[in-house]
């Protein structure tokens, strides 16, 4: 049975009326668990996905979601704001309906966390017991990987990997560029947020350059000799963006270091100038998972595959983007499916007894242009303590598919956006 | 006792507890709260079906459908046959007993 950190006298009250009220009806052993209190870091996909299903699951567990800032800004479609194709406010969303839920927001930073006592610590020194912690942080921009870029650089040379300001500073730039201007891209090695992404963001620019300034050109200049979805992307490349040159590892396209001032990226090959530049750096999971002491020597969280708890500390269950899942990449979808399975696997655990061995599912919807989608899916389990594939699922759209059905897939893409969204903020 | 009527007596017991929902979310079997990622729980507007109180039968037969590529299909195909059946037989059963 757990037993609880720091249980106040009000807790006890609720917790001793839920047992009153569960000793008149004959509810199913879950229904009689002693609620407990559980602290959610994290208000992304992840998080807020965990936070909301585990109180629909037991509404007498205490669930605070502690979260920096008051609206949550998708990246999932955000290489649409960046091309001009949809707006910012498109990828915003509040937290009221998540409050609506009974569950207490903190609108703060967790800056500690004291696993030995049980409580995470938020920058305005409230200090939150708990009985489980669920770390969901996302990432963090490793500023220590890249000679030549830091925070300051990224004002020249925006990574627009978080979305935000990011986002808008990159579409002005490519906004105010001169036809004939040159876009270079520089793509991290794996893992990193969204294995597709860069590349979709290349075809949506090119898709911009080709109908705004057509004498522009686009080089993605990549860490990595494969990605995501390669073949798919490459063939609509070849069909709709001349324009645009993919440079692998093998042909020098590992950025070394970067220089603002010149707009100069530098590969091992040489010197590439830019316009505009778009760096994507390496990077590591969210910082309180450091803090936290979950994550490894990579950067990254490696998890229980059922119940998502560190396996670095105990009863700490870690989500989303800052894990090590095995097979499942750091998607949204990912996100959202994790924290579903999480949270019953948290139920359980509160009320003493096994979390169920799940399965999980993945599907990635990448647009080459308005109008072009393409997918990744897969089908995931526990095995050999990780997220494997399931065999004989999963994989991407056909190559030699026409474009009525490009054209689905994008419709698709938007349907999923819309329906994840307002399952996690709606 | 086959597992339509104890999902079912399960709802109902919920449902004097004033939480069906929660009773239903508790007991999703494997990989069925992935699904909404896409099929939507709310009124979205999407192409994409809801699942939520559609009969069983026709889940299941839809994804057999997809899984032998009887039905073609973008994604669904690949995702089918990562469950057997009676994996998605106890998914089709849940959200059959799901309600708004």
């Amino acid at each position: 049975m757990m037993t609880k950190a720091h249980p106040t006298r009000r807790d006890f009250l609720k917790v001793a009326a839920a047992g009153a009220s569960a000793s008149l009806l004959p509810l199913p052993a879950i229904a009689q668990g002693a609620g407990g209190s559980v602290v959610v870091v994290g208000g992304g996909f992840a998080g807020t996905t965990c936070a909301r299903f585990l109180k629909r699951i037991d509404p007498r567990i205490n669930v605070t979601l502690v979260e920096v800032t008051r609206t949550f800004i998708a990246c999932p479609f955000s290489n649409g704001v960046i091309a001009g194709l949809r707006e910012l406010t498109a990828q915003e969303f509040g937290y009221g309906k998540v409050a609506g839920d009974q569950i207490t927001l903190a609108f703060a930073s967790a800056s500690g966390v004291d696993a030995g006592s049980r409580a995470v610590t938020l920058n305005d020194g409230t200090r939150l017991p708990y009985d489980r912690l669920v770390v969901a942080p996302g990432i963090d921009l490793r500023w220590d990987a890249l000679p030549g870029y830091n925070e300051a650089a990224a004002q020249r040379m925006p990574h627009a990997w978080k979305a935000g300001e990011q986002t808008l500073l990159l579409r002005r730039q490519l906004e105010s560029m001169a036809d004939g201007g040159t876009v270079v891209i520089s793509a991290p090695a794996n893992p990193f947020r969204c294995p597709p992404g860069p590349y979709e963001r290349a075809s949506l620019i090119a898709y911009y350059l080709k109908t705004k300034k057509p004498r522009s050109k686009l080089i993605i200049l990549d860490a990595k000799d494969a990605f995501s979805k390669q073949r798919l992307f490459q063939n609509a490349w070849k069909e709709l963006y001349p324009n645009l040159e993919w440079v692998s590892l093998s042909m020098g396209g590992k950025v070394t270091s970067v220089d603002v001032g010149t707009m100069t990226l530098v590969t091992d090959f040489g010197r590439h100038k830019a316009d505009v530049a778009n760096v994507i750096p390496p990077q590591k999971a969210g910082q309180i998972a450091e803090a936290a002491g979950v994550a490894d020597r990579t950067g990254w969280c490696p998890i229980d595959p059922v119940t998502f708890e560190s396996k670095l500390a105990p009863n700490i269950h870690v989500l989303g983007d800052a894990t090590i899942a095995g097979g499942m990449p750091k998607s949204a979808f990912t996100a959202n499916a994790q924290a579903k399975v999480c949270a019953a696997a948290l139920a359980k655990l509160l009320a003493g007894s096994k979390p169920d061995e799940p399965m999980l599912i993945n599907t990635c919807y990448s647009l080459v242009a308005p109008d072009y989608g393409i997918h990744v899916a897969g089908v995931y389990k526990p095995a050999d303590g990780q997220l494997k594939d399931v065999e004989g699922a999963g994989g991407v759209s056909q190559l030699d598919a026409p474009s009525s059905t490009r054209a689905l897939e994008a419709n698709f893409a938007e349907g999923w956006f819309k329906t994840i969204t307002a399952e996690v903020f709606g | 006792m086959s597992p339509i009527p104890a999902v079912f007596a399960a709802a109902l017991i919920f449902a004097f507890a004033g939480s069906a929902s929660a009773a239903g979310l508790a007991d999703a079997p494997p990989g069925a709260t992935s699904c909404s990622g896409c099929h939507p729980s709310g009124r979205v507007d999407t192409s994409v079906p809801r699942l939520i109180g559609r009969n069983p039968a026709d889940i299941t037969a839809a994804m057999q459908a997809f899984k032998s590529g009887q039905t073609a299909s973008t994604v669904m195909g690949k995702i089918a046959k990562g469950f057997s059946d009676s994996e998605i037989k106890a998914i089709a059963e849940w959200y059959g007993a799901q309600k708004d």
